[in-house]
């Protein structure tokens, strides 16, 4: 309950897996979603994206509203029929689905199915290292990159090492880590509009380290952080610029 | 008791002030760091890091599965060894307590150690206003008082001030100072003043880090030997207690203790380890004559009566969690304005003082987890967290004042948004509109307002994942 959920168990490669895109990805970022979908591709399997998906609810569970947050959670249940992985390309959503899901439909009519599908969910980096075992062939140019963790990847999904460990298979890529890689950026949903002159802190904070490093672009696995940590690097005016990591490998594959 | 609820606590105003202050932000930023560096290396051995807490916790655990039978058995050995036990249920109550203790010795000076509890009685105010000098003895806590603030962290009262500011106020403070920026000397002219006191004290008081129920021990730990003065040389010696401070066992002790300091400060155990119980007896040459525990409930009983938010008062008060939370490295404690700081006060404080004056406590994190990572006792502490947002918009008897957050136009906006998200079309037609035109947003709007104070505006992709996965071809079952 306390900690990340325990391991799972690597389950046989899969030829076919669903796709949970999340709300995010969808406004904001859907090329994010696409580069996850292909990379997926590109090692064979079937992508499955259910068109009746929308959001893990997440944003209602945290303010304090339980069942507007099970409402939006369960019109996702049907949508993975088949006993599947669920790849989601965020930690956060990922962690919600999860760590919290179980916990939200607790006593629920319905407890035995959200479980079920919450045990296939795997965040998307963790998926392509555990269970593929993906092996990267860099085509870009050289680059100087760091990473940005975020909180949930680390701490509710286990996700520390699996996106390094992909970065540091191009050939072409330095990876410059952060100072303080496990500090949260302070974007943490409504707090980010709720609290913002210390969310614009701890932004500020996040964008010096970034900038320490001489990175040309910061890459993470979480939408909410690339929304808070690019809105202060442009509103700032800085050269560097975030980008989800599905697309900057999919970028890296290409050339 | 008052009839309205009380007034809300602004903590956006006070950690806006804070976030002003570039002195305090950069005196907190390489504080913490450097705590959180030399916790890490107490802790290198993740398996050792594990064993540990596992037992701490199953420790605390099995102390609250059986705290009313264990605090009535710390009481029966507490008076079997001379040392009188109060309870309190309220602050006022347990001030009345030590004022009337003061009253019969006829006490003028009282030094203390360091205690959390009395700093939620507001106990050097109370007792200053009834004409009796409490001195703090501890050197953070003494330049706090020195300075008429408040401790921004539990267990590092002054760790806002840097050296040459505690010089500063020293200088301006104490007659006999000079200015000297050196924290030795500093330290040295502090502990000269303070021994004095110590010897002419008529009550030493104290907290308790944990009380050991089938001895009726009271363990207090700490590096400054202050403690252990204010509990030997004057001849009345008041301790405090939450009352889920008790543990079962004297075993039950180590697991605690190793853990605490080493969470805390880093260190592997504090330099003095003090365990007390009972007074002077016939023939002894020191230690005080009489002694008494006060034991504080404050709201703790209605946390213990929720299975889910009994596990805040698991905590041991190490502030590992302030040093790892990055809301409150960048505001410091003072901007909490409550007696504990940091993420255990926002699950604490708002228990105890109700949701109407507490409210926004919870809602000033971002949920990251880094406390919950690193809390010794494995505290959920953002679960808990997450529930007190329940109850500050539910009306309920759970949490005192809870419902007090509830309002009908934030109530009405979630169940939009749940319209929106629990049926595919209405979020076909929300989307498309917020594609087409969230874009044309003025930046005046309420939250983009707030959002766009240091961000650039986020910018809504022209068409949705939705969309690019059906043009694409992919299959939707």
């Amino acid at each position: 309950m306390t900690t990340a959920t325990a391991p799972q168990p690597t389950p046989p490669r899969p030829s076919k897996v669903y796709f949970f895109g999340t709300c995010l990805v969808d406004l904001f970022y859907p090329e994010a979603g696409m580069a996850g979908m292909e990379l997926l591709k590109a090692q064979g399997l079937t992508v499955v994206f259910p068109q009746g998906q929308s959001c893990c609810g997440q944003p209602a569970y945290n303010s304090g509203y339980r069942d507007e947050a099970l409402k939006v959670a369960r019109a996702q249940l049907d949508l993975f029929p088949e006993d599947l992985p669920i790849v989601v390309p965020s930690g956060s959503c990922a962690g919600m689905m999860r760590k919290h899901w179980p916990h939200l439909f607790h006593g629920e009519p319905d407890e035995a199915k959200a479980v079920n599908v919450s045990s296939r969910v795997w965040e998307l980096t963790q998926f392509l290292v555990q269970v593929l075992d993906v092996r990267l062939e860099d085509k870009g140019e050289p680059m100087r990159v760091t990473w940005h963790a975020s909180c949930h990847a680390q701490r509710e999904m286990g996700v520390v090492e699996e996106p390094k460990a992909l970065l540091r298979q191009l050939a072409n890529v330095e990876l410059v880590e952060l100072k303080r890689e496990k500090e949260c950026c302070g974007f943490g949903g409504t707090f980010a509009v709720r609290h913002p002159e210390i969310s614009a802190a701890m932004v500020g904070d996040k964008v010096a380290d970034i900038e320490q490093t001489g990175a040309r672009r910061v890459v993470s696995g979480d939408c909410g952080c690339l929304l808070n940590i690019n809105g202060a690097l442009e509103g700032g005016r800085k050269p560097v610029q975030g980008q989800h990591i599905a697309q900057f490998l999919k970028e890296r594959l290409h050339g | 008791m008052a009839e309205h609820p009380p007034q809300a606590v602004n903590f956006a105003a006070a950690s806006k002030a804070a976030l002003l202050d570039p002195q305090l932000r950069g005196n907190f930023r390489r504080a913490m760091d450097g705590l959180m560096s030399k916790r890490a290396v107490q802790f290198a051995d993740a398996k050792e890091w594990h064993d540990m807490r596992a037992l701490a916790a199953s420790v605390r655990l099995r102390t609250l599965a059986k705290l009313p039978e264990l605090l009535e058995t710390l009481e029966a050995n507490c008076t079997r060894n001379g040392i009188q036990v109060h309870w309190a249920s309220t602050t006022a109550e347990a001030n009345a307590i030590v004022l009337g203790i003061m009253k019969r010795v006829d006490a003028k000076l009282a030094v203390k150690g360091k205690s959390m509890v009395t700093e939620e009685m507001h106990l050097n105010a109370f007792l200053e206003q009834h004409g009796i000098e409490a001195l703090e003895a501890d050197l953070g806590e003494y330049i706090v008082q020195l300075d008429g603030t408040m401790p921004s962290h539990i267990i590092m009262p002054a760790i806002h001030l840097n050296t040459k500011q505690i010089a500063h106020l020293f200088k301006r403070k104490i007659k006999e100072a000079e200015s000297i920026e050196d924290a030795a000397y500093l330290t040295d002219l502090a502990r000269r003043i303070l021994r004095k006191k110590f010897m002419t004290a008529d009550v030493g008081m104290s907290g308790v880090n944990a009380a050991v129920a089938e001895t009726g021990t009271l363990c207090l730990i700490e590096n400054e030997g202050n403690g252990r003065m204010c509990t030997t040389v004057p001849p009345v010696h008041i301790a405090f207690m939450g009352l889920e401070k008790v543990v079962e066992h004297l075993e039950d002790v180590p697991p605690v203790i190793s853990l605490l300091p080493r969470s805390a400060t880093g260190q592997p155990i504090t330099t003095y380890v003090n365990m007390i119980t009972s007074p002077r007896k016939e023939g002894e040459l020191d230690g005080p004559r009489e002694i008494h525990l006060v034991i504080l409930d404050n709201g703790r009983s209605s946390v213990y009566a929720d299975p889910e938010l009994r596990d805040t008062l698991r905590c041991i008060r190490c502030g590992a969690c302030m040093n790892h939370c990055p809301v409150y490295t960048k505001v410091g404690g003072h901007a909490y304005e409550a007696p504990y700081p940091g993420p255990i006060g926002k699950i604490l404080v708002p228990q105890m003082e109700g949701l109407a004056k507490r409210g926004e406590m919870p809602h000033a994190c971002t949920m990251c987890n880094a406390c919950v990572e690193i809390c010794p006792v494995r505290i959920p502490i953002v679960e808990i967290m997450g529930r007190l947002r329940v109850e500050a918009v539910r009306p309920g008897d759970a949490v005192k004042d809870a419902g007090a957050q509830a309002s009908k136009a934030e109530a009405m906006v979630w169940k939009g948004w749940a319209a929106m998200n629990a049926s595919p079309t209405a979020y076909k037609i929300a989307t498309m509109a917020m594609s087409k035109l969230g874009n044309a947003a003025p930046t005046g709007l309420p939250l983009l307002k707030e959002w766009t104070s240091v961000r650039a505006k986020p910018r809504f992709a022209s068409r949705t994942l939705h969309d690019l996965a059906r043009e694409k071809g992919i299959p939707d079952v």
